[in-house]
């Protein structure tokens, strides 16, 4: 039978739970067995999506952040959506160091971070509805069980 | 944000995470040192940091671009793997040194 499971939370977009959300998403995944590695790797990309959410979805209003984790197999899918302002143009936003805020410091690179740390990000959004990110990792690629492999 | 100024020069000992939350206080604390101080050279000391995101990329970015105008400097210091890659990846490494300590 196929190992599958599910997890889903909801939180204000206040800053102070960026690191909440890293971590029940990381600890939700250590089912997996996975490398240390793999978990910074999630981690980062989770507080990226979520730190979008609350700085440019709701500008720093307080409303619900949700974010929907799904294990099937060795499959790890991270979805972050609120329902704030939405993007206008998706494709814009992914370029590196594009930013619409360089007045607060940011950098522009927290899609590219999402892309350079997971096999897949998708992004749907519509202006004025929301934004709903989906990532999914493979985990445990590169990794040969010790025990197949002749001493 | 605990730092330390010795002449022209501010160490900033960032926390163990660096991410949008806690990067607001070492941006408005740091710029008020810089400009209160004449620093000339920014080291940024990772000893403590095990966890960055862009929003980190984004502080050392902004740094250096306040000290750069008058030919200062942004360093990296005690960086683990984790930390050089975030810093590598973002690209942020053709703007800032990173000190490498000797391996002993």
């Amino acid at each position: 039978m196929k190992h599958t499971n599910e997890m889903e939370i909801r939180f204000e977009s206040r800053s102070e739970n960026e690191g909440f959300a890293r971590v029940a998403v990381a600890s939700f995944m250590t089912q997996l067995n996975p490398t240390v590695e793999e978990v910074a790797d999630v981690k980062t990309a989770v507080s990226e999506a979520v730190t979008n959410a609350i700085i440019h979805g709701y500008e720093d209003e307080i409303h619900k952040v949700s974010i929907r984790c799904r294990i099937s197999e060795n499959v790890f899918t991270v979805e972050v959506s609120d329902k704030g302002r939405g993007i206008e143009n998706v494709q814009e936003a992914m370029q590196p160091m594009f930013t619409t805020k360089p007045e607060q410091d940011r950098s522009g690179m927290g899609f590219a971070f999402m892309e350079a740390f997971m096999d897949s990000v998708e992004v749907e959004s519509e202006p004025g509805k929301g934004t709903c990110v989906k990532m999914t990792k493979t985990v445990g690629k590169g990794r040969e069980l010790w025990t197949t492999r002749s001493l | 944000m605990k730092y330390q100024v010795q002449e022209n020069c501010l160490t900033i000992y960032l926390p163990r995470e660096v991410d949008h939350h806690n990067a607001e206080e070492i941006r408005k604390e740091a710029d008020a040192v810089i400009d209160r101080n004449h620093i000339r050279y920014v080291i940024f000391d990772f000893e403590k940091t095990d966890f960055m995101d862009s929003s980190g990329i984004g502080v050392i970015m902004g740094r250096y671009k306040t000290i750069s105008l008058i030919g200062g400097e942004v360093w990296a210091v005690h960086t683990n793997d984790r930390i050089r890659k975030i810093l590598t990846l973002s690209g942020v490494t053709k703007i800032m040194q990173i000190y490498e300590e000797e391996v002993v």
